[in-house]
């Protein structure tokens, strides 16, 4: 492993207010109906699937897994969702039951969600969920070793991670509603793309306030500079929090007028979600019927 | 001697237990009588009536399982509350284009009505229940459920006790609503969701719109989430657009004339669902 810690810090300060009123504006943002039919299927095909819940069985999986593949059975010309995001032990299930699909199988691993193992069994649970067949993971920091300064720790954990990895696109999740200021979520962001991301994802979704859209921002305009100064093109994942439509668009233009338009596809934006797959199925139905839907028509994962 | 400007009082629409102005922003000019602007009242638009259906989806299956001792209760302080505040409400109504001691009628009729479904909530389901005579070992009972969200289209004239005929026997029945209020008298429409708010009504069960009949009524007859339309008033054209539209989802519908506000208790069946159960009689 030649990767040693960057010279950091040499991530820059957030300015806290100009970035919520930068967000202000984003949310102000008035879309025409025809494009917003295109936002909602574009945020319909880069969702995570997700259920992380200790209740989980093969069963509610393998049906997730059919509502990935065919989001909305009344309208087979949706596009299928980006993928599927479960707990290790159940991605053999996910993965036969997505076989012959386009529909990728991603995994939580590290100890998840809150990290506090010791480094080995981590990288083994990594090891493990790629070789019942993840095609990514999601990983968490060490929070505590971040907020005491011990970057270099973080920075190591998340190059051994990426190695345990292997051909797996490694997903780095910040848990930015424990990282308490910007400042932090910016260099932690940092951190990670140096040290080897293939995405940076916001939140577990178990702590709250998750994927705000500033956060979102900072991590965006991170991914910005890391892409100008090296090159590589680094993903984005806002997860947590995120459960009606008009709030994934707001992340979309937020996306589009800091990233451009390269990053508009599934392959470098996620939404680690749950309940906004229905809810971006219920606009979309209203759009093509012009009656607003009832939630109870909808497959309640 | 201190001269005040006096506070005029904003007319807003009451969601989810707040009073928002509408997200649209626009307002109407009303007119009482002989043309005087008597206030600004919110033009309510699509986007409003959804997200009070949002709101009242969300309260309904509470304010369902409360006990219907406790929904009397709430019912009563409803009319305990429009009790204290009858003479500004005997006022608004004036305002609004009403004689006097027509409006003071008005009101006490109100309160009359909501004590008299009040006493409804915890009786309906045994007047209106049943055990089934059935040829076998098994108890058979059939009792009234609510059936969920309702849009109650407000008659224009009674202002104040044709909503609250449309909404009480809603209330004891365990239903949330919807109302869009009289065009003509939305001012105690709003009044009275103070009234509500005040009552310990849990916000979302009621909600208040105030607006235009077109622009409002096609959406709430098409809302999939709506499970039935209770309309006091409505004309021919009116009636055929809820029915065609109520066909959707099979909205239970029940049309009424603008003054049918007596307290039937049948009103309050109109929108509940039977729910029967057979139960084994223990064998000796």
């Amino acid at each position: 492993m030649a990767r040693t810690t960057p010279t950091p810090p040499d991530s820059p300060t957030i300015d806290a207010v100009g970035l919520a009123e930068r967000v202000a504006r984003f949310k102000a943002r008035s879309l025409k109906a025809a494009s917003k039919v295109s936002a909602l299927k574009l945020a319909l095909s880069m969702i995570d699937l997700t259920t992380l819940e200790g209740r989980d069985t093969p069963g509610k999986v393998r049906q997730l897994c059919r509502k990935a593949v065919r989001p909305d059975p009344a309208d087979p010309s949706l596009p299928h969702v980006a993928a599927v995001c479960v707990y290790p032990t159940l991605v053999r299930v996910a993965k036969d039951a997505l076989s012959g699909t386009k529909v990728r199988v991603a995994s939580v691993a590290t100890a998840f969600p809150s990290g506090q193992a010791d480094l080995a069994p981590r990288l083994d649970e990594i090891r493990y969920a790629v070789a019942e067949g993840a095609d990514e993971i999601d990983m968490v920091i060490s929070r505590g070793k971040f907020l005491c300064g011990d970057h270099a720790a973080v920075f190591d954990e998340i190059a051994a991670c990426k190695d345990a990895c292997g051909e797996a696109h490694l997903k780095v999740i910040l848990e930015t509603g424990e990282l308490h200021t910007y400042d932090n979520v910016r260099r932690a962001s940092d951190l990670a793309m140096e040290a080897g991301a293939d995405f940076i994802k916001t939140s577990t979704g178990k702590v709250s306030p998750a994927a705000t859209p500033e956060v979102t921002l900072v991590m965006l305009q991170a991914i910005q500079d890391f892409h100008a100064r090296t090159g590589r093109m680094v993903g984005m994942k806002p997860a947590g929090g995120i459960r009606d439509a008009k709030t994934a668009v707001t992340f979309l233009v937020m996306l589009r007028e800091t990233l451009g338009p390269a990053w508009l596809t599934p392959e470098w934006f996620r939404f680690g979600a749950s309940t906004l797959t229905n809810d971006i199925l219920m606009q979309l139905t209203k759009q093509r019927t012009g009656h607003y839907q009832s939630a109870r028509d909808y497959t309640n994962d | 001697m201190s001269t005040r400007i006096p506070v005029l009082k904003t007319y807003k629409l009451y969601i989810g237990g707040q009073f928002p102005r509408t997200e649209s922003g626009r307002a109407i000019a009303l007119e009482g009588r002989g043309g005087r602007h008597v206030a600004n009242y919110c033009r309510a638009s699509r986007k409003d009536l959804r997200n009070a259906v949002v709101a009242a989806r969300k309260a309904q299956s509470g304010w369902a399982g409360k006990t219907a001792y406790l929904r009397g209760q709430i019912l009563y302080r409803t009319a305990e509350m429009l009790e204290g505040r009858a003479a500004q409400f005997a006022e608004e109504l004036r305002l609004q284009g009403d004689s006097a001691s027509g409006a003071r009628k008005e009101v006490d009729a109100a309160i009359e009505l909501l004590i008299h479904y009040a006493g409804w909530t915890d009786k309906y389901t045994q007047v209106f229940g049943t055990v089934n005579p059935v040829a076998s070992p098994h108890f058979n009972f059939s009792v009234p459920e609510p059936t969920g969200v309702i849009g109650v289209v407000a008659p224009e004239s009674p202002g104040l006790l044709g909503l609250v005929a449309g909404v009480a026997p809603l209330l004891a029945g365990g239903n949330a609503c919807v109302v869009l209020a009289s065009a003509t008298h939305p001012l105690s429409a709003v009044t009275f969701a103070e009234v509500l708010n005040d009552s310990d009504l849990p916000g979302g069960v009621v909600n208040i719109l105030t607006g235009l009949r077109q622009e409002i009524l096609p959406t709430m007859a098409t809302h999939k989430d709506i499970d039935g339309i209770a309309a006091y008033g409505t004309n021919a054209a009116e009636q055929t657009l809820i029915a065609e539209n109520a066909a959707l989802n099979v909205k239970r519908v029940a049309l009424h004339p603008a003054d049918a506000l007596d307290g039937d208790p049948f009103r309050i069946m109109e929108f509940q669902e039977i729910k029967t159960t057979w139960h084994p009689v223990a064998i000796r």
